[in-house]
């Protein structure tokens, strides 16, 4: 056996067979019909990462505009339509549904389940999303939506308001919440009946522990918005006054109705990157999580602190003291579930035997910005402290580290430990450090200095600004660093497209995996195993490798990953 | 992680020294709520600031130092329980610090001092928020797409548009050393009050009122602000201006501003009754 043989032999030998039968319809109809949640699973990220350009060029025309002083290359009215179309995509369109996407191809694969519990539910989810999306996009063909991603009334009512991007907007939060809602019955449904023999609780691989309280989440938090947003379609046309100050109706009842669904969808999108980083950070240092129960805990503390901590986006609004001070303590308390996960993850770290490969270094990329952003999140909590920072760059620059830094790090931690499982093939390595080092340094350098430009007193939303206020050079460096980042990301997208047909065979189990998604071939077939292993920890690939070891006696190697260490 | 501080550090490096006033810290000076909330800010920078580095500094030695390496073999460590409930203790303590000094510093920010004794002479008032003795010059504060109104003495909630009271427009004229009190209103979508110097933003919404003040020191200071909440196509031209004069030169600008309205008044009373007459209106 020469050597190459010798590190792609399937290890430990999987058995699992894709059963071969004649193709029967053309390969388009087989993926518009199928309720194969792997399909689904990529259908999901195929579209969002669709949305994630169209967001991102969005962005980008944003950062020209900005990019210079009394800049006239976009107009006020378009600018408007661009921040409105780009958090919204980014949020409905992009982080919440790429999440599902992971959701969907791995949660079967890592509980040992042979589909999702509703697998036709499970496909209406998807192409509800992809509705959602047409009927927001289409906008772009008459009049795109002005009014922000909160779509504060007054602002966005009939009168001040007037087109229908608006209604459109309300249309993608029902459409695409009830495609999320689905969606996270049956993750919920999965993941509560669908174990394999001998995954109790404690057993169960942390990036399920986030979509089981990702989904829950969602189930609680998206009844909120979509009422909120039906009550502002009644008021745009059917003479309802519910957010209405000239009848009585408050614009603030708006505001406390969209943030109770607001903030916990900030962690609904960051607690399924949390837990990419969980599963990433023990299989490349070698070594098991550090506190399973306190990354499980706090996930779960995370979630319930996450509907009660609101109105602190609301600090300048019209909320007695009281207020204000119940939500500083709630944000506040929020920190330290946040920052256990953070010192769990780098005690994972400390005294393992670290495998630099890409996924590794978004994982601590991740890390090293969320600390930021985390920190950052403290700033605004104090509320006196507030009312200096809310609505200026430095929340910008804080929700991107977040947002960006933390969930899109993440989402691409997770497309390099996990390509190789969907498609068979690895990534390559060397584009993948060059792009996340563009990345990394391009959104440092678009985001660290919006702090200043917020401390210097620029306003968000503002579609030009004049020069000798302090702010030209901040914005020029942010510009000039988004492109850096595009640059990063474009450079992912590339390595994707090449190499999901050309790039090296990645095997069963390219990295010593710890969960049971490694347990099936690359990519996995129909029925993903043929028979399920009893599970008996927490990183039950690991202890089927020892159980090989014993067996055989021969020292497993993996399929791939030893390339990139240099072990 | 050097990388990105070197990055930030480079920054820093490049910008001119004036630019680089507010890097760090929010704008303050104008008024003693900005200068608290500038100090509170501080007191939480500091802190995190030893977290941040201590944190970094943490997640970049054990990348550094436990890369993997021939022979290495990685420490099958499951947890320790002691040091996870000292670290979220640590946290918690973190924030209880935090939680003592800004309720410390709140009464500061939030509540309005009395008038230096080089400021404007007032006579008492009975509407909130108040100073001490009770004595500040009320502003109301009218934010509209794309404009901010301005209209001085007390009772102008009840009568912003009689008439008699005299106002301006996006410049806010006010004397030196006085606690000058805002009450803030929309008439039309949602604006935000903000001018960096002399303290936070409040949110005008319509159908409400929201107070805040501030206590300019120094005559002849201008400070510069704008609306800090999307308000429409023309939210980034709703700028405001605050103008700092003697409390003698005040009182001389609000006369000549209420003769100039009443004359505009005039002016427009005769071109009416003229085109009345001319049955052109």
């Amino acid at each position: 056996m020469s050597s190459s043989d010798y590190a792609l032999r399937p290890v430990p030998q999987v058995i699992s067979h894709e059963v071969v039968k004649p193709r029967q319809t053309k390969r388009w109809v087989d993926w518009v019909l199928t309720t194969d949640h792997k399909k689904i699973g990529i259908m999901y990220m195929v579209t969002t990462f669709v949305f994630f350009i169209l967001g991102g060029v969005e962005a980008l025309l944003m950062r020209v505009q900005l990019g210079v002083p009394n800049n006239t290359l976009i107009t006020s009215e378009h600018y408007n339509e661009l921040l409105t179309l780009h958090g919204t995509t980014m949020i409905f369109l992009f982080v919440v549904p790429v999440m599902a996407g992971f959701g969907n191809y791995f949660v079967p694969l890592m509980i040992g389940a042979r589909d999702m519990a509703f697998p036709r539910l499970n496909a209406m989810s998807f192409w509800l999303l992809l509705l959602g999306g047409v009927v927001f996009y289409i906008t772009l063909f008459y009049h795109p939506p002005e009014s922000g991603w909160w779509s504060y009334p007054p602002l966005s009512s009939k009168l001040y308001s007037p087109s229908g991007g608006q209604d459109a907007w309300i249309f993608l939060i029902h459409i695409t919440g009830v495609s999320s809602l689905l969606g996270a019955i049956n993750f919920y449904a999965t993941i509560v009946n669908m174990r394999a023999p001998g995954m109790s609780w404690g057993r169960l691989p942390l990036f399920i522990w986030a979509i089981l309280v990702y989904a829950i989440l969602l189930i609680i938090a998206l009844p909120v918005v979509a009422a909120a947003v039906t009550m502002l379609l009644t008021d745009r046309h059917f003479g309802t006054h519910f957010f209405d100050p000239t009848a009585h109706g408050s614009p603030v009842l708006w505001q406390h109705l969209f943030w109770f669904f607001g903030h916990p969808e900030v962690y609904i999108m960051i607690l399924p990157g949390f837990g990419i980083i969980s599963e990433v950070i023990p299989v490349f240092s070698r070594k098991p999580i550090f506190g399973y129960k306190a990354i499980a805990a706090s996930t779960a503390v995370i979630a319930f602190l996450a509907t009660l901590v609101w109105a602190h986006h609301m600090f300048a609004s019209p909320v007695p003291v009281v207020v204000l001070g119940f939500f500083m303590l709630s944000s506040f308390l929020i920190g330290v579930p946040t920052g256990v996960k953070i010192f769990n993850w780098i005690a994972t770290l400390w005294r393992g035997s670290i495998v630099t490969t890409t996924a590794l270094y978004f994982a601590v990329g991740f890390i090293a910005v969320f600390v930021l952003g985390g920190i950052t999140g403290i700033f605004l909590a104090v509320f006196p402290v507030d009312w200096q920072l809310n609505n200026t760059y430095f929340v910008v620059a804080h929700f991107h580290y977040v947002l960006m830094g933390g969930a899109v790090f993440s989402i691409f931690a997770g497309i390099y430990y996990w390509f190789p499982k969907m498609t068979g093939r690895l990534l390559n390595e060397t584009l993948g450090k060059l792009s996340f080092w563009l990345m990394f340094i391009g959104f440092n350098a678009t985001f660290f200095v919006q702090h200043a430009l917020g401390l210097s007193g620029m306003p968000r939303r503002v579609y030009t600004y004049p020069p000798g206020v302090g702010w030209s050079t901040y914005n020029l460096i942010s510009t000039i660093g988004s492109f850096i980042l595009g640059a990063g990301i474009l450079v992912t997208i590339a390595n994707v497209a090449r190499n999901y047909r050309h790039g090296k065979v990645a095997g069963p189990d390219p990295w010593k995996g710890n969960t049971l998604e490694w347990f099936t071939t690359s990519p996995p077939p129909v029925n993903n195993f043929d028979s399920i292993p009893r599970v008996r920890s927490v990183e039950p690939m690991r202890d089927i490798r020892r159980q090989v070891e014993r067996q055989t006696g021969v020292t497993q190697k993996t399929g791939g990953s030893e390339r990139f260490a240099r072990v | 992680m050097g990388l990105f501080l070197a990055l930030a550090l480079g920054c820093l490096l490049i910008l001119a020294p004036d630019a680089l006033a507010n890097f760090l810290t929010p704008k303050s000076g104008g008024s003693p709520n900005a200068n608290q909330i500038d100090s509170l800010y501080k007191i939480v920078l500091y802190i995190a600031a030893v977290v941040f580095v201590g944190v970094e500094g943490a997640l970049l030695y054990s990348v550094l130092k436990f890369r993997a390496k021939r022979g290495a073999v990685a420490a099958q460590i499951h947890g320790n329980t002691r040091l996870e409930i000292g670290w979220t203790v640590a946290a918690g303590l973190i924030l209880v610090v935090l939680t003592v000094v800004t309720f410390v510093k709140l009464p500061s920010i939030i509540d309005p001092p009395n008038s230096g004794s080089s400021g404007l002479v007032l006579s008492a008032s009975l509407t909130e928020p108040t100073p001490p003795n009770g004595h500040r010059l009320t502003v109301c504060v009218q934010g509209r797409q794309f404009i901010w109104r301005y209209t001085y003495g007390s009772g102008c909630l009840n009568n912003a548009f009689a008439g008699k009271l005299p106002y301006s427009y996006q410049q806010m004229v006010v004397p030196a050393d006085t606690t000058i009190v805002l009450d803030i209103q929309a008439s039309d979508v949602i604006h935000s009050w903000w001018v960096p110097s002399l303290g936070g933003k409040v949110d005008a919404v319509p159908g409400y009122t929201t107070y805040t003040w501030f206590k300019a020191p120094h005559p002849g200071a201008l400070y510069h602000g704008q609306c800090a909440q999307l308000c429409g196509r023309n939210h980034a031209a709703m700028t405001a201006l605050v103008k700092v004069v003697s409390p003698a030169d005040f009182t001389a600008w609000l006369n000549q501003q209420q003769q100039a309205i009443q004359a505009a008044n005039s002016q427009v009373y005769q071109l009416r009754q003229i085109l009345t007459a001319e049955n052109q209106l």
